[in-house]
C-alpha cells in the first residue's frame, strides 16, 4: 500500500507544464480537402465521390442546424444515457499507489461502448440524405451492434460485414446484431478480420452508393469520415473536460485511451488538444512482439501510406502492400489508424505507445477484482498502460482512462485465451 | 506522344476500335503473364492493361480480387513485374498500360514509379483510387515523362465533373460502365450509350469503356459509340486455372477473346 500522504504538498509535475515545446497541433483541421497536415485526404474510386461530396454537404448543414443537434442530444441523453459518469476508481488508485485514476464510463452507454455516439449521428444523417439502407463493418462487433441499434431505432435495414475470425471470437455481439434485425455477413477473404470487413463494406458501397449510407465505425476512411466520426465522438472529451473541472476543480494531468482505428481516443483527446498541460497517451495493440505481423501498432512501428481511402500511418511492406497484423482484441486488430492520430503523432501532441496481448489480458482483473467492472479487451490495452503510467505519478495527480467498452462480450474468449472452462 | 496516343491516332485514321484485355500480373507467375501478353498481341489485341496485384483493392470484384490474392500468395514483388515486362520489350509492339492502386505508387514515390514503369515499357497508368482532385502532381509528373495518366469517369460522376476529368486525363478516358466493382454483367445500364455519346461530343480524347463487358452483344452495342473496349474479369476468369493447366487456360481465354474481337469486326467498317 502507498505510503504517500494525500495531504502532501502539491508537486509540480515537469511533464504537465510547459516542457513540451512542439505542441503545434491545431484544432482547425482538417482543411477543405480533408487534410490533417499531410494526412487524410480521399483515395477512393471515382464512383464514391458524389456520395462523399453529398455527405460533406449534409454534414455541414446538419452541424449548423440547431434541430439536428437537439435531436442528437436528446437521443444521446434519453436513449444512450449520456452524460456518461466520470468515476473515481479509489480502490484501484490506492492499490497502484500513484495518480488518482478516473474512468470515463463509455461502457455504461446503451450497447456498452462509445460506438453508439457515432452511429446515431450518422443514422440521422442517413435519414437527412434520404438514403434507405445502411451498411457497416465491425471488428469487435461493438460498432456492428451500435449500427444495428441505430438502424432498429430508425427503421433502417442494416447489413454488417464482419471478418469470419471476429464472428468466432465475438459471438455474443453477432447474436445481438441479428436479434435487432441486422444481417451479419461473415467475410472470408484475407485475414478474416476488421481490415477485410472494411474492404467488403467498401465494395458493397461501390454498387449500392446511390441509396445506401456506409456508417464507418472509426476515424478512418476517406474525407469526411475521419472528421465527422471525431466530431460525433467528441462528446466524450467535452463531457470529460467539464466533469474534471467540476470534480477536480482543474484539468487532469494525463488521459489514456486505446487506439484501434482511433475513434474513442480521438473523441476523448480532441477537446483537450489545446490544453497543453494535459498529457495525452494513445495505446495501440502490441500483440506478441515488435516484429511485423505480430502486432497492430502502425503509429509505433509503421510508416505513412494509403489504406481504405486515406493517407496515414499503416503497416505495409516495401511495395506498399498492407501487412498482416495481430491482436487478441478484434477491435484493435487493424493495420491502419485514423489520419488525425498521424497528425498528432507528428506534431508530438499525443504520445503513442503499445501494450502487449499478455499485459492487456492480465489487466482485465485489475478492474474486475478491485472495482467490479468487466472491461472490453480493447480497453484493457489502455488500462494496462495507464496502470504503469499512474505508478510514475504522484497521489495528487489525476489520470483519466477512456473506458471505451464493457467486457461481457469477451468473457468466453478470455476463458479460451486463459485455457479455462467456459 | 506515347505509344497509346499513337495507337489511337492510327485507329482513328482507319476507323477502327481498340480492344484491350485486362490481365493480372503474376497470376500465377510472371512467366505465364509474359506468355499471355504474347498471345494477346498475336490475336490482334490493340493494347493490354496489366493489373498490379494489391492487398486491399476496393474497386475489384471477386474474380480479380482472387487473382490478386493468388499472385501475392506466390510472393509476387513489384520489381518482378517490371523486370519481366522489360525483358519482353523488344518483341512487343502492343502498348501496355498499368493498373495500379495508389498505395503502391505512393510507396515508390510518384516520380520513381513513373520512371520505373516507363523504363519497363509501360506507356501509361490507370490509378483507380486517385481522384482528379488528388492527381495534380501525378498528372504533372506524367506529362514531364511523356507518360499517360488515364482517369476514370463513372455513372455517378456529374456531367461537369466528367468534363473536368476528361481534361485532366491523357491517353484515353476510361468510362466505367456500371456503378459498382469489376466483374462480368449480363446486362449493362440502358443509358450507357447515351452517356458515353454525351461526353464523346465534348472531348477529343479517345474514350474506352470498361467494367462488366463479357459478351459479343456488349461489344456490338458499345463499339460504335466509343474508341475502345476493356475486358477484364471475363478473361481473368478464363486464366484462373492456369495453375493446373496453362494451355487449357490460354485456350479458353483465346476462344473468348476471338469471339469478342469478331463482334468488334463490323464496327471496323
Ligand atoms: C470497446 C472498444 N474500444 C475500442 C475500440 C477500438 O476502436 P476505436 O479505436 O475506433 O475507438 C473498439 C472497436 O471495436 C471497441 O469495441
Amino acid at each position: 500500500m502507498s505510503t504517500i500522504d494525500s495531504t502532501a504538498p502539491k508537486i509540480v509535475d515537469p511533464k504537465s507544464t510547459s516542457s513540451n515545446p512542439t505542441t503545434s497541433a491545431s484544432m482547425q483541421v482538417p482543411d477543405a480537402s480533408g487534410r490533417f497536415g499531410d494526412f487524410g485526404g480521399r483515395y477512393v474510386p471515382e464512383t464514391l465521390t458524389r456520395a462523399l461530396e453529398e455527405l460533406v454537404e449534409e454534414y455541414q448543414k446538419a452541424r449548423k442546424d440547431p434541430d439536428f443537434q437537439a435531436e442528437l442530444d436528446e437521443l444521446l441523453h434519453r436513449f444512450v444515457g449520456r452524460p456518461s459518469p466520470l468515476y473515481h476508481a479509489k480502490r484501484l488508485s490506492g492499490l497502484l499507489g500513484g495518480a488518482q485514476i478516473w474512468l470515463k464510463r463509455e461502457d455504461l452507454n446503451h450497447t456498452g461502448a462509445h460506438k453508439i455516439n457515432n452511429t446515431l449521428g450518422q443514422a440521422l444523417l442517413t435519414l437527412r440524405m434520404k438514403k434507405t439502407r445502411v451498411i457497416a463493418e465491425t471488428g469487435a462487433g461493438q460498432h456492428g451492434v451500435a449500427s444495428a441499434t441505430a438502424c432498429a431505432h430508425f427503421g433502417l435495414p442494416c447489413v454488417v460485414y464482419m471478418g469470419a475470425e471476429d464472428v468466432r471470437r465475438q459471438k455474443p455481439n453477432v447474436f445481438s446484431m441479428r436479434l435487432m434485425g441486422a444481417e451479419v455477413r461473415p467475410v472470408e477473404s484475407g485475414s478474416k478480420t476488421l481490415r477485410d470487413a472494411v474492404n467488403e463494406a467498401m465494395r458493397d458501397w461501390m454498387s449500392s452508393v446511390e441509396h445506401t449510407h456506409y456508417i464507418i465505425g472509426s476515424v478512418i476512411g476517406p474525407h469526411p469520415f475521419p472528421q465527422m466520426v471525431r466530431d460525433f465522438q467528441s462528446v466524450i472529451g467535452k463531457e470529460c473536460r467539464e466533469q474534471c473541472l467540476t470534480s477536480l476543480g482543474r484539468l487532469p494531468d494525463a488521459i489514456v485511451a486505446c487506439v484501434g482505428g482511433g475513434s474513442n481516443a480521438a473523441g476523448m483527446f480532441y477537446p483537450f488538444v489545446q490544453d497543453t498541460s494535459v498529457r495525452l497517451i494513445g495505446v495501440e495493440a502490441g500483440g506478441r512482439g515488435q516484429q511485423s505481423g505480430e502486432h497492430a501498432s502502425p503509429l509505433t512501428y509503421g510508416s505513412p501510406g494509403v489504406l481504405h481511402g486515406s493517407y496515414s500511418y499503416v503497416m505495409q511492406d516495401n511495395d506498399g502492400q498492407t501487412s498482416d497484423v495481430h491482436s487478441i482484441s478484434a477491435g484493435l486488430d487493424y493495420p491502419g489508424v485514423g489520419p488525425e492520430h498521424s497528425y498528432w503523432k507528428d506534431t508530438k501532441r499525443v504520445e503513442y505507445t503499445s501494450c502487449r496481448d499478455d499485459e492487456a489480458i492480465e489487466s482485465f482483473d485489475l478492474l474486475a477484482r478491485n472495482e467490479g467492472i468487466l472491461t472490453a479487451l480493447e480497453t484493457c490495452h489502455a488500462l494496462a498502460k495507464a496502470a504503469q503510467i499512474a505508478k510514475t505519478m504522484t497521489r495528487d495527480q489525476h489520470l483519466v482512462i477512456c473506458l471505451s467498452g464493457r467486457g461481457d462480450k469477451d468473457a468466453a474468449e478470455l476463458a479460451r485465451l486463459r485455457g479455462q472452462e467456459w | 506522344m506515347t505509344a497509346i496516343d499513337e495507337l489511337f491516332q492510327r485507329l482513328k485514321g482507319s476507323g477502327k476500335k481498340a480492344f484491350m484485355p485486362f490481365i493480372t500480373a503474376g497470376d500465377p507467375n510472371m512467366a505465364f503473364t509474359s506468355k499471355v501478353l504474347q498471345r494477346l498481341e498475336a490475336l490482334g489485341c490493340s493494347m493490354a492493361e496489366v493489373g498490379f496485384p494489391y492487398s486491399d483493392p476496393i474497386a475489384d470484384g471477386p474474380v480479380i480480387q482472387a487473382s490478386y490474392t493468388r499472385a501475392l500468395g506466390n510472393k509476387l514483388k513489384l520489381q518482378q513485374i517490371f523486370d519481366q515486362i522489360q525483358s519482353d520489350r523488344s518483341e512487343r509492339k502492343m502498348p501496355l498500360v498499368a493498373m495500379v492502386s495508389y498505395a503502391i505508387i505512393h510507396r515508390q514515390g510518384q516520380e520513381g514509379f513513373i520512371q520505373a514503369a516507363k523504363q519497363a515499357g509501360f506507356s501509361g497508368v490507370i490509378v483507380p483510387d486517385l481522384l482528379v482532385e488528388e492527381s495534380q502532381t501525378m498528372s504533372q509528373l506524367c506529362r514531364k515523362h511523356d507518360f499517360n495518366l488515364i482517369q476514370l469517369v463513372t455513372p455517378t460522376t456529374p456531367r461537369e465533373r466528367a468534363l473536368r476529368i476528361a481534361e485532366a486525363s491523357s491517353g484515353f478516358l476510361y468510362f466505367v460502365s456500371v456503378t459498382g466493382i469489376t466483374g462480368e454483367r449480363t446486362e449493362l445500364p440502358a443509358d450507357l450509350v447515351d452517356r458515353v455519346g454525351w461526353i464523346k461530343e465534348r472531348t477529343n480524347l479517345p474514350i474506352c469503356i470498361g467494367f462488366g463487358i463479357s459478351k459479343p452483344e456488349h461489344v456490338k452495342l458499345l463499339a460504335p459509340v466509343c474508341d475502345g473496349l476493356i475486358v477484364g474479369s471475363a478473361i481473368v476468369r478464363c486464366l484462373e486455372k492456369a495453375g493446373e493447366s496453362q494451355e487449357q487456360a490460354l485456350a479458353s481465354a483465346e476462344q473468348l477473346i476471338a469471339s469478342l474481337l469478331a463482334a468488334l469486326e463490323p464496327a471496323k467498317g
